[in-house]
């Protein structure tokens, strides 16, 4: 059986049989999922043409939330960058575009794919989605990314954990973005322990981050936090992609992400009790509801 | 531990805005419909927790709504369903109890009538991420995901029902995955749940229906 319990289990998979990381976790959801090739394949498909859908939708006809607090942000940045204004360059550019699009999409009850939650769903499709447009990759191999994204978010869930209200942002928009990451660093051709190095980059560069939603809402700050996953995710796998070594391996730092997360007050975990939630305008726009 | 699937990562296919707010509920609704009979004339929500503070802004009424009309978590048609329901006649109502705290954050009891009359009343949790339980059926406490193709059997609490459960099941060739019995107290109303990976044929109801001692037998499929 084609298993794994953490990183180190997964890189040892790889290095043995000379793999990449999206084909050892597609082996291993053949094998315990019981389900054939043709049909992971076809699911993950659809994944990709959600994320297609829900990441572009907006930028031609923005939505506005149930909440009010967002709607049209994606359109803007696409302009800007259309214009020749953006100072984040092609990738960014049209990551965070994408990205902040399949938040307006979730946030008017549209159809998302979760990766790894409806919060953070923006940050998987944003990264791979701009390699595609910049770097003309192909459908089937954007599939491969997201098996890899799929392996390292599975090492989340697992050993850790992906919720806001049990780990705080760091555990939603965090793990969507190391994700991300490993993910692009195979798109890029670079190695499976570069892609774990990335993932690992991107933990250690988001922990601590509070789950603060105004009005409780999957809307304020969490777009804008969508759009920095997506940064973080670039610059990790850059890091990675130069030869750049981490110290601390992934497991470790998952590790570390959860124990900080655990050690987050109650009020900054998806309460809306502290942080943005608790700002002034965050009081004010409760009292409004 | 279970199987985590890459596609509970990558997923669920939903429509917004919360996997636990929205598609969650409507994950417990779309079950609580799977197992009843005869055709929803009216369903009441109540609303704890979480849900009763935060379901507007989450859609919870819209997906709970949907999931009772057999609406999947990727429905798009959720967004509509208030006006879908009452084009098909359905009465609804949503009730919210902020005074009840000893229940899990986001908790919903679903009550349903049937045209002919008959009723019944669920609780579930959703749990997050899009994950849900069933924790009461008819306020007798339960476990029951529906991740499993499951046989639910209402009973009288007296000896020899389990024996004619198995026995049903085994001449069918269902291999029994899990089997837990609940009962409300010593001699009174008691529920079977069996959960098989086995498809389970429709037969099975009225073969297990013959015994004096069981009341009714739902037969809930995971698909």
């Amino acid at each position: 059986m084609t298993d794994f319990k953490n990183a180190s289990e997964l890189l040892e998979l790889c290095d043995r049989n000379q793999q990449t990381i999206s084909r050892v976790m597609r082996q291993r959801e053949c094998e315990l999922g019981e389900t054939g090739m043709e049909e992971i394949q076809s699911r993950m498909a659809q994944v990709l043409h959600i994320m297609k859908e829900s990441a572009s939708a907006p930028l031609k006809s923005p939505v506005k939330s149930m909440g009010g607090l967002i709607g049209g942000q994606a359109e803007k940045l696409d302009r800007l960058y259309g214009e020749g204004k953006s100072i984040c360059g092609a990738a960014l550019s049209t990551g965070i575009a994408c990205a902040m699009a399949v938040l307006e999409v979730n946030a008017s009850m549209g159809i998302i794919v979760a990766a790894p939650t409806a919060g953070s769903a923006g940050v998987v499709p944003g990264v791979l989605l701009s390699l595609q447009k910049h770097r003309r990759i192909s459908d089937e191999k954007l599939i491969d990314g997201l098996f890899n994204a799929g392996a390292i978010g599975y090492l989340a869930m697992r050993n850790a954990t992906v919720a806001g209200a049990v780990g705080g942002c760091q555990a939603e928009v965090g793990v969507a973005a190391a994700m991300a990451a490993s993910a692009a660093v195979e798109l890029m051709d670079g190695t499976p322990r570069q892609s774990l190095d990335a993932a690992s980059t991107v933990l250690m560069n988001m922990l601590g981050l509070v789950c603060d939603p105004v009005g409780g809402l999957v809307e304020y700050p969490c777009q804008n936090r969508n759009a920095s996953g997506v940064a973080n995710a670039l610059v990790a796998a850059d890091i990675a992609l130069s030869g750049i070594r981490q110290w601390i391996p992934f497991d470790e730092m998952l590790s570390a992400m959860y124990q900080v997360g655990r050690r987050i007050p109650y009020e900054l975990r998806e309460t809306a009790l502290g942080g943005c939630a608790a700002t002034a305008f965050g009081c004010g726009f409760c009292g409004k509801k | 531990m279970s199987f985590i699937s890459v596609f509970d990562v990558l997923g669920p296919n939903m429509v917004g805005p919360s996997s636990s707010h929205t598609a969650g509920a409507c994950a417990i609704a779309y079950l609580a419909q799977k197992m009843k009979s005869g055709n929803l004339k009216r369903v009441e929500f109540t609303l704890y927790g979480s849900f009763a503070k935060t379901y507007h802004g989450h859609g919870t009424d819209r997906a709970l709504l949907g999931g009772i009309m057999g609406f999947t978590t990727d429905d798009i048609r959720i967004r509509d369903s208030q006006q879908i329901a009452r084009e098909r006649g359905l009465d609804f109502e949503f009730i919210v109890d902020t005074a009840e705290s000893d229940v899990h954050p986001n908790t919903v009891d679903i009550r349903m009538i049937s045209d002919d009359g008959s009723e019944m009343t669920v609780r579930g949790e959703s749990l997050g991420g899009g994950k849900m339980r069933l924790t009461q059926i008819d306020h007798v406490s339960v476990d029951f995901t529906g991740e499993y193709n499951a046989v639910i059997v209402i009973q009288r609490d007296r000896p020899g029902v389990a024996a004619h459960i198995t026995r049903v099941l085994s001449e069918h060739g269902v291999n029994i995955a899990f089997m837990r019995i609940f009962r409300e107290s010593k001699g009174e109303k008691a529920y079977t749940i069996v959960e098989s990976d086995n498809q389970l044929p429709e037969e099975i109801k009225n073969q297990l229906l013959n015994n004096p001692n069981v009341e009714n037998v739902m037969i809930v499929h995971n698909q």
